[in-house]
């Protein structure tokens, strides 16, 4: 098994108001990991983010070029089972949207999408998935309450569970902590700590902070370029380019 | 005076509410004012016999209950033909239409469809339902000739409520792996159900006090015997009521307000439906 489960080649994307959003962008994400990216706002990590589920579908984009190799294919080809696709590559938004319907229908809805209806699969698949998002004890009795009646902290916890249902390979998250109080936070890191295990884990952090304590590869966007991309450790403590140090010690602006 | 007004804007504010809370007032009584009015002369004539009877003695007697039926025929008749296709062309124009010439010009055609007089649609229903499609005056020509009536209606209303569910959730269900057909049967329509619900019973309760439309499509001046099938013509409620309030002479006027009063519960009824649906689902909502 390749130890990069994602390529990324030459990526380069432009929205339909022309902005170019990401520009020859190169990197591999590693299996088994947390992979951060960060920078400074509009420095397109979302928009990567995007790319890797092809959630930019529903966006107006003037022009893209570059690969997305996941497991070898490339995604980007318009042949791509997009359901199939989004499926494998699971996402976390920045707020949490949990959707109209209760904590059950919430985690159960991505795999009764796909077709399956046996209870005792969604039943199971949920308990699996709550527990994997250390929520499990929490909600455990009111699972078929309304799931926006949860504290902001849990319904992230629900939004990633409700990921986690579909058992996919990739897990993007978009700043996934960033409406959350520092416990919530805490407990969303920790499962992401648990969950690198078995999944590859792409994260925006909300701060360089975080970026910091989760980051096992980070790479760090400045303006649609990838300015540095390295271990953790080594990024986090003696960066290379002078812009990413700039950035880290907050001398930016 | 400037600086009168400088130095007392409390007493401004005050006075602006006033007149505002005054205009709303003023509003409300011309329309209090009719229902107690056709309640107070109506009321009388309304009894069973009324209700369930048929009108004999050259309609100056007896009951109006082929007019009752015939207006839940005619309403149900619009429904069947004005729902589907008006919610799907919303569902079209709010999920799927990208803004395109085609689609502006159609929203244009919506808007001007709502703001045409009735009885140009009755018109173009005697044109096109009875004569050229030869339906005859029939339940079926009416109810299609109130159908394009009300569509515009239900359109637009279940656009706004369509294009009111937030965007967010139709992200969230495709990231997960719903197609846009899925996203919109499993979320979008049942969030956008109570405003779809209530634009439909506001199209349907216009539908149903309509006179003008039916009149040269489906309404019978008097019928011995109600309607059997949908070419059958009908007799009406908001017809029956303007047959006996200008073309029987020597008429009973109770009999003329108490028609009216049925027409007036049988339309503010749908509204208080309407209303209940509205505000039921406002606090049952989790956004
Ligand atoms: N849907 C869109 N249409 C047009 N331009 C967009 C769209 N989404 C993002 N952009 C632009 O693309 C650039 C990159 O945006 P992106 O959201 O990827 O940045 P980001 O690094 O995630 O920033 P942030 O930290 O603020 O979330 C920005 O200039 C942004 O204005
Ligand atoms: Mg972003």
């Amino acid at each position: 098994m390749a130890a990069n489960k994602v390529v990324i080649q030459d990526l380069t994307l432009q929205y339909s108001d022309g902005t170019e959003s990401l520009r020859g962008v190169s990197m591999e994400i590693r299996r088994n990991a947390v992979t951060v990216l960060f920078g400074p706002a509009g420095g397109g990590k979302s928009t990567l983010l995007r790319c890797l589920n092809r959630l930019n579908d529903l966006t107006e984009i003037k022009a893209s070029s570059g690969k997305v190799l996941i497991d070898g294919e490339n995604v980007l080809d318009p042949k791509t089972d997009v359901i199939v696709l989004r499926r494998k590559v699971g996402m976390v938004f920045a707020r949490p949207v949990v959707l109209p319907l209760s904590i059950r229908e919430n985690i159960v809805y991505g795999l009764e999408l796909a077709g399956e209806k046996r209870k005792s699969q969604l039943d199971q698949a949920m308990e699996r998935s709550l527990k994997l998002a250390a929520i499990w004890d929490e909600v455990k009795d009111r699972l078929d309450d309304p799931a926006a009646a949860l504290s902001g902290g849990q319904q992230q916890r629900v939004c990633l569970a409700r990921v986690l249902a579909l058992q996919p390979e990739i897990i993007l998250l978009d700043e996934p902590t960033s409406g959350l109080d520092p416990i919530s936070t805490g407990k969303v890191e920790a499962a992401l700590q648990e969950l690198k295990k078995e999944y590859t884990i792409v994260l925006v952090p909300h701060s360089v902070q975080q970026a910091a304590r989760t980051a096992d590869y980070a790479a760090f966007f400045l303006q649609g370029e990838l300015i540095e991309y390295g271990e953790g450790k080594t990024m986090f403590t003696t960066p290379k380019q002078q812009r990413t140090e700039d950035y880290i010690m907050g001398r930016f602006g | 005076m400037n600086r009168f007004f400088a130095h007392n804007r409390h007493a401004v504010q005050r006075l602006g509410y006033s007149l505002v809370t005054l205009m709303a007032v003023l509003t409300v009584i011309p329309i209090v004012s009719t229902i107690l009015f056709i309640l107070y002369k109506g009321g009388p004539a309304i009894s069973w016999e009324f209700l369930s009877g048929f009108p004999h003695d050259g309609m100056r007697a007896g009951g109006i209950l082929p007019a009752i039926i015939g207006t839940v025929y005619l309403t149900i008749g619009t429904a069947v033909f004005s729902v589907p296709l008006g919610i799907a062309a919303a569902i079209y124009l709010a999920e799927y239409a990208k803004d395109t010439f085609l689609t502006r010009l159609i929203r244009i055609a919506i808007i001007n469809l709502a703001g045409i007089p009735s009885v140009v649609y009755g018109l173009f229903g005697l044109g096109v339902f009875v004569l050229f499609l030869r339906f005859g005056t029939s339940i079926l020509a009416a109810s299609l000739t109130l159908s394009i009536m009300t569509l515009p209606v239900i359109i637009s209303t279940a656009e706004e409520a369509l294009r009111a569910v937030p965007q967010a959730f139709r992200t969230v269900s495709i990231s997960l792996g719903g197609t846009r057909w899925q996203t919109i049967r499993r979320i979008v329509l049942k969030e956008a159900l109570p405003g779809i619900l209530t634009g439909v019973i506001l199209g349907l309760e216009r539908a149903a006090g309509e006179t003008a439309p039916i009149l040269f499509t489906g309404a019978a001046f008097f019928l011995p015997r109600l309607p059997v099938s949908p070419f059958d013509a009908t007799m009406a409620l908001p017809y029956h009521l303007f047959v006996i309030s200008t073309q029987v002479p020597e008429m009973p006027v109770q009999i003329q307000y108490g028609t009216a009063l049925v027409l007036l519960v049988f339309v503010l009824s749908m509204n208080l439906i309407a209303t209940v649906i509205r505000s039921r689902a406002r606090a049952r909502r989790q956004w």
